[in-house]
């Protein structure tokens, strides 16, 4: 008797405890849901503040906006394509720029020193550059690169701006590639050792390992890093609004002054008056908005549809 | 345990007693003089901050009077007034017709100092030149595209001009220098008010865009044979070239606070919007320009009380009278005698519930 009243005791007690270690599991399991939720609401309300405050904008200029090349807020003309084209371009050219070194850099740290102190110093300072502001950034690229870039460019007998479509090209894909390294890094050293070893057991060499195992292996992995880093690139405003000239003409080629649709929203905005302009700008980044989305969506259809299968 | 939990529960009390005494009105009348009791809030053109501060550092020190400005740029310095979020609102452009329709009420608009855009450039042993006015417009237009150009050369017949492209450098960021500049070209060359006009921003013809006075200045210094506009300060201070332009006279005048205040010197009108770009004044600089601060004429709005309306009426007077002593150490340009009296007129008109409040 005495004992298996002791025994219900001893049970109810743990019902109790179990009761509440589920009911903590519960609640934390909503609030991981909640904030979650959270983010996805203020995504949304960003993209319908983003459209409803851009309606002046389109109902002025409607489908114009985007295939217009002329910007002119004193006769109230506005046109996206001259900064969509910039925008699109010195991102590119960034992501061709940087990739090689993003891709060596992360083989070297993923692949031949994934651990010890060279690996650390490494990884160390590529993460630094991505903790410097952009301002220094956009700073250094005035003071060293842009008299670099001006020489180049009275080598080549151009126009000797020394600013333009190349300089914020070079800035931005150092301002990216600790970005794309450190996925891509990650990514490498996850490849199966077993896979690595079968390999090296049939006489295959170092490189043949890379290229016939690690890459093929990785390649979705290393496209995602590409494409966050291009994610980067897209929307960087500061370093670029300082390298890039600010001309509201379509560049003739990489050496020409440019503008994007960052910069020329930072550029414009403080001192927007009148009702159609600040709208226009408004719609500008509504644009940069679906354009960013736009080249995610689709880099993510690439990657299921070419890379994995 | 429960004397943990007392300690918390009183803590928790000692806070709470500590919170509402402190931000109790009868507390905070027992510390501090009365006046101060009112905070003022400001918004609007960022060129004027540099002396804003320093006048409302001052006038905090005097009066007690506190008063919190953000230089958000004129644009948004209109926006916050027009919304009443803000006492009163600053802007390096007047309000035009269409504009003033647009607010709520009547807005006065008082002068506080005055500020100028000048032309400077890199060239070989920095010289002094002079332009005329159709010289520098055709430069921006892009028609003088060589410092070698004739006419440049008939104009500075001693400086040894090289044969060089003229890169202009502009402003890429909106602002009340490009206003003020393209305000003077649209006043004196037909053609540029035709294919430009003016603006904060305007789809310049030629030549690359920099942002903020900084950025247009540092631009001009790396690159040989550059021209642009800056603010009057930022070249002084700066010690760049400036070119001697010629006014409407016939005079080369060189841009200093005295011949930018000169440039004031002229009749105004009675509601002080007035654009004094290519001035009448025979020793003024011609692109020189006002800036303002924007006030409700009815004060009681959005039941405001009478002495906050009383306060922001006393600190203009302040600003426009004993504080013009600040302008000039900073290199801002003072107010002359006949704004100051159209400034003294437009602050009586201000009201609450119809009475003045001077």
């Amino acid at each position: 008797m005495l004992f298996d009243q002791k025994n219900k005791t001893i049970n109810n007690r743990e019902d109790k405890k179990l009761h509440k270690v589920l009911l903590f599991e519960k609640i934390f399991q909503k609030s991981l849901g909640l904030t979650g939720i959270i983010l996805i609401i203020i995504l949304i309300s960003i993209f319908i503040t983003l459209t409803i405050t851009s309606i002046p904008s389109i109902k002025h200029l409607g489908i114009k906006f985007l295939y217009g090349k002329a910007w002119n807020p004193v006769t109230d003309e506005y046109g996206a394509l001259p900064f969509l084209i910039g925008t699109l371009l010195t991102s590119l050219l960034a992501l061709i720029i940087s990739s090689p070194f993003a891709l060596s850099t992360a083989i070297f740290l993923g692949e031949y020193y994934p651990k010890g102190l060279v690996s650390n110093i490494f990884k160390n300072i590529i993460e630094l550059l991505a903790s410097i502001p952009s301002v220094v950034y956009g700073f250094w690229g005035i003071v060293i690169l842009v008299p670099i870039v001006r020489n180049l460019e009275t080598q080549l007998h151009v126009l000797p701006y020394g600013v333009g479509i190349l300089t914020s090209s070079i800035i931005l894909a150092i301002m990216i590639i600790p970005y794309s390294v450190s996925l891509s890094r990650q990514v490498i050293s996850m490849v199966p050792p077993s896979l690595k070893e079968g390999a090296y057991s049939l006489g295959a060499t170092r490189f043949e390992v890379i290229k016939k195992i690690i890459i093929p292996h990785t390649r979705s992995g290393l496209f995602a890093s590409i494409l966050l880093a291009l994610g980067r690139a897209l929307g960087e405003t500061m370093a670029v609004t300082m390298l890039i000239g600010n001309s509201h003409y379509i560049p003739k080629n990489i050496f020409s002054p440019g503008n994007t649709m960052a910069s020329v929203i930072a550029n414009e905005f403080t001192e927007a008056t009148g009702s159609v302009y600040l709208s226009v700008l408004i719609e500008m980044g509504l644009l940069l908005f679906v354009v960013t989305t736009l080249i995610n969506i689709s880099g993510r259809q690439i990657i299921k549809r070419y890379i994995l299968h | 345990m429960k004397t943990i939990r007392f300690v918390y529960i009183f803590t928790f009390i000692a806070f709470v007693g500590i919170f509402s005494s402190a931000f109790s009105p009868l507390s905070k009348s027992a510390l501090k003089p009365p006046s101060s009791d009112v905070e003022l809030l400001g918004a609007g053109a960022s060129f004027p901050y540099p002396l804003y501060s320093k006048m409302f550092s001052e006038y905090n020190i005097k009066t007690g009077v506190k008063i919190n400005y953000q230089s958000i740029g004129s644009g948004g310095g209109i926006k916050q007034l027009m919304s009443k979020t803000v006492d009163f609102g600053a802007s390096d452009a007047f309000l035009n017709d269409e504009d003033l329709a647009k607010m709520p009420a009547n807005v006065v608009h008082i002068p506080t100092c005055l500020g100028a855009a000048v032309i400077t450039y890199n060239l070989p042993g920095d010289p002094t030149l002079k332009f005329t006015p159709d010289v520098a417009a055709d430069i921006f237009l892009g028609k003088i595209a060589n410092w070698n150009d004739a006419r440049i050369k008939k104009l500075n017949p001693m400086v040894n001009l090289p044969d060089m492209p003229i890169s202009i450098v502009h402003r890429s960021d909106g602002s009340g220098t490009t206003f003020i500049f393209t305000d003077y070209l649209s006043k004196i060359s037909e053609e540029w008010k035709n294919k430009v006009g003016h603006k904060t921003s305007v789809d310049w013809p030629i030549g690359l865009g920099a942002k903020g006075n900084e950025g247009v200045s540092g631009m001009i210094k790396q690159t040989p044979g550059a021209l642009g506009y800056v603010e009057l300060i930022y070249a002084l201070q700066n010690k760049m070239p400036v070119g001697l332009l010629q006014n409407k006279s016939g005079k080369y005048v060189e841009a200093s606070i005295k011949s930018v205040t000169a440039a004031a010197n002229i009749a105004i009108p009675v509601d002080a919007r007035v654009s004094i770009t290519n001035t009448d004044a025979p020793d003024g600089y011609p692109i020189s320009s006002f800036t303002w601060i924007l006030l409700y004429k009815e004060q009681n709005y959005d039941s405001r009380p009478e002495d906050k309306a009383k306060e922001v009426v006393k600190l203009v007077w302040w600003m426009t009278h004993e504080a013009q002593q600040y302008a000039a150490p900073l290199i801002y340009a003072p107010l002359p005698k006949e704004a100051l009296k159209v400034v003294e007129a437009n602050l009586k008109s201000i009201v609450f519930n119809g009475k003045s409040l001077l």
